[in-house]
């Protein structure tokens, strides 16, 4: 088992024949995933990486049948209206690795999203892997370096750093444990998935059987994570470090923000929530490996 | 993000059917005269400076004839206010106050959010967050829906609001959301919202930020730099922000973080970081061993090797700097022979120029011995003090910002010796 993704998860990559779709969308076919369609407007009929090329999402739907996920490598001032295509066409998954997009079209597209009972990953994730079967975006980004990095095992990895998410699992490797699923959240200021929605799917999952999270200040992600294992919507055990403890004040925040955000955000706040509510705080990255294997006694 | 001074935000106010005092911008005490004169009433002149508590701090000063707005603006224009220097006033017709209202927009990530919050209170006029919360009404606006004008005059009535003025504050508020969705904004604020003893509502302060992402989509704002800053844009940022807005591949991220004056008393050291994360974590490590950085800089998302070289060749061009620190705390999935091929070339440059200047590199992930070979051949014959490290240290933060600490030590000794 896994979550999100498996080998059997049939792909559409929306602008497939760009820089990066037609690089990326190489490795994730080479490394197993059910890579079924490629979509760039005017290209219809084209084939790149013995992938079909359609001019729409619904074109591609069309001919193949139901597409189970999508991902973006679409420039973040055409991000929304490709979100909305890939929702309008029935695509129940979506993972977008784009970022520098107005936060205005971000709200809009995560909001469709939600209301369509559409999953989205980002926007400005990485991409997800589930090792060993299948992997969406730039996350492993090729196939010798992804098999370097990740191998299949018991711990679902969520991070907020992109680099993270694949330095996380390589330390879990070297300390002989293994991935369920590993993923990058994002880095827009709103996202589809939040962290306790992801920590819900690895509840139910039977393979995952404890979760390490790279976390950061800013944001509430991490509170509503403590939240979530506070209300024992996850009960598995969760190891978690946040980076930035020493981050200069302000950097990111508005004054007005801290109003609803009640003066979450900071990382003392973040682990003191995480601590109560019965998570593992760590205080570098290099303990998450040795106090996961500790705890689920691998 | 994008700022904006007060009087820059009146005029889209304006041009977004938001009422606002009648004035207009005074760059010398003679100009400010002119407008007063024009104006024909007694007048307030307002320090145009990204400051709050404006008033307090004495950038706000009212006027009776044209001749006191000449002596105020005198006064206020050459300030130093909280370390800004006022360089513009806003001389604009004094108000007859009957109450203040507070209306803003924020953007709220929280997961039961997601999206823009409406935020309005009876007790305008004061810092907001002072405000108990009982006082605030606020409103998460449901962007597929869209506002509606019932909204923001329920949002005004059930804060007490009646009559004349609750139509009046209603369609400001109303108005206001869809400024903060046309203009692309991430803060919009009045404070204070003012109805006048005639039941006239204006908005007598604005605050306003526009998205740095979305300022593609408006040439007409002539923003010239796309990044969110803690002060005025120095040389090195205007700079850093080229690379960017000429080259969309990968992220180039500069921010200068000290002065050159902090920099010249010791101990800063120029500083790389690859992603965010791997950022956070070098600048944790290098402050637990008492090194500051004198910029924060970030290139990560596969930026080409132009990207990077000219991202270092800037780091280093800093004066005072006593080391330059490559943060590359993570098995990166970008190739990073694109960071090899740009540190070298930069550093071939600029070392010559710098004897014994202390360099500590470390570079893990995808290509990784490919990079690690560009970067070890490419620096070999330059017999500096350069240490250059790999996976083997991907999360040994701390031994590696010793090293870093151990070198500039010794530099900083040869410097004070010769």
């Amino acid at each position: 088992m896994s979550i999100l993704l498996d080998e059997n998860t049939t792909v559409v990559v929306q602008g497939l024949t760009g820089r990066e779709g037609s690089l990326r969308s190489e490795f994730m076919k080479s490394y197993g995933t059910n890579v079924v369609a490629g979509v760039t407007p005017g290209r219809g009929g084209a084939e790149v990486n013995g992938i079909p090329v359609f001019d729409t999402v619904k074109a591609a739907v069309r001919k193949v049948g139901k597409i189970d996920a999508a991902v973006t490598f679409i420039p973040g001032p055409a991000l929304k209206d490709a979100v909305y295509e890939a929702v309008d066409a029935g695509v129940k998954f979506i993972v977008s690795p784009v970022e520098r997009i107005p936060v205005n079209d971000v709200i809009a597209m995560v909001n469709y999203a939600i209301k369509n009972g559409v999953k989205l990953l980002g926007p400005g994730s990485l991409g997800l892997i589930t090792p060993g079967k299948a992997a969406i975006g730039w996350l492993g980004g090729s196939v010798d370096w992804a098999r370097t990095l990740f191998q299949p095992g018991p711990v679902g990895v969520i991070s907020r750093s992109g680099g993270q998410s694949g330095t996380v699992p390589w330390a879990l490797k070297v300390a002989g444990l293994g991935i369920s699923t590993a993923m990058h959240i994002g880095t827009e200021p709103v996202l589809g998935l939040s962290m306790a929605d992801v920590l819900k799917l690895y509840e139910k999952d039977e393979q995952t059987k404890a979760v390490a999270v790279f976390g950061e200040i800013g944001g509430t992600l991490e509170e509503e994570a403590a939240e979530a294992v506070a209300k024992g919507e996850f009960t598995k055990p969760l190891v978690v470090f946040i980076a930035g403890a020493w981050a200069p004040e302000g950097m990111r925040f508005s004054h007005a923000s801290s109003i609803v955000e009640k003066g979450r955000g900071t990382a003392r706040g973040k682990m003191k929530a995480l601590t109560e509510a019965g998570a593992y705080v760590v205080d570098s990255p290099e303990q998450i490996a040795p106090k996961i294997k500790e705890l689920i006694g691998a | 993000m994008a700022k904006f001074l007060e009087y820059q935000g009146k005029e889209y106010f304006r041009q977004n059917g938001i009422p606002t005092p009648e004035g207009a911008v005074a760059n010398t005490p003679a100009e400010a005269k002119a407008i007063a004169q024009k104006l024909g009433k007694p007048v307030v002149v307002k320090a145009q400076v990204q400051v709050g508590g404006r008033g307090k701090a004495g950038g706000v000063k009212l006027a009776n004839t044209p001749e006191e707005a000449e002596k105020v603006a005198g006064e206020i224009l050459g300030m130093n206010l909280k370390g800004l220097l006022v360089k513009q006033v806003l001389v604009e017709e004094q108000l007859k106050i009957a109450q203040e209202f507070y209306a803003g927009i924020i953007i709220n990530s929280a997961q039961d959010v997601r999206g823009p919050v409406l935020m309005f209170s009876p007790d305008g006029g004061m810092d907001i967050e002072s405000v108990p919360a009982d006082r605030i009404a606020t409103l998460n606006v449901d962007v597929i829906k869209g506002l509606k004008p019932y909204d923001t005059l329920d949002m005004a009535a059930s804060m007490g609001v009646s009559g004349n003025v609750l139509r009046g504050v209603g369609d400001i508020v109303f108005k206001l959301f869809h400024m903060f969705q046309k203009m692309d904004c991430r803060i919009l604020e009045i404070n204070p919202l003012v109805a006048t003893e005639d039941n006239k509502v204006l908005a007598a302060d604005c605050r306003m930020a526009v998205d740095d992402q979305a300022l593609f989509r408006h040439p007409e704002l002539g923003i010239k730099i796309g990044r969110e800053f803690l002060k005025e844009p120095t040389d090195i940022d205007l700079m850093g922000w080229t690379f960017e807005a000429s080259d969309f591949r990968g992220t180039s991220y500069i921010a200068e973080m000290a002065s050159p004056a902090e920099v010249a008393e010791g101990g800063y050291v120029g500083y790389h970081g690859i992603g965010g994360g791997a950022a956070m974590l070098g600048m944790d490590a290098l402050n637990k061993v008492e090194l500051k950085v004198a910029d924060y800089a970030d290139t990560s998302g596969n930026p080409t090797a132009s990207k990077v070289y000219r991202t270092t060749k800037l780091i280093l061009s800093q004066p005072g700097i006593e080391g330059y620190f490559l943060s590359g705390f993570m098995m990166a999935n970008q190739e990073q022979w694109h960071h090899a091929h740009g540190l070298v070339k930069a550093l071939r440059e600029e070392l010559p120029s710098k004897p014994g200047f202390p360099v500590v590199l470390l570079l893990c992930g995808n290509k990784e011995k490919e990079s690690q070979k560009i970067l070890k051949e490419g620096l070999a014959d330059m017999n500096a003090r350069v240490e250059i490290y790999d996976r083997e240290h991907v999360y040994d933060a701390s031994f590696i910002a010793g090293r870093m600490k151990t070198l500039v030590d010794e530099y900083r000794k040869e410097k004070s010796a010769a």
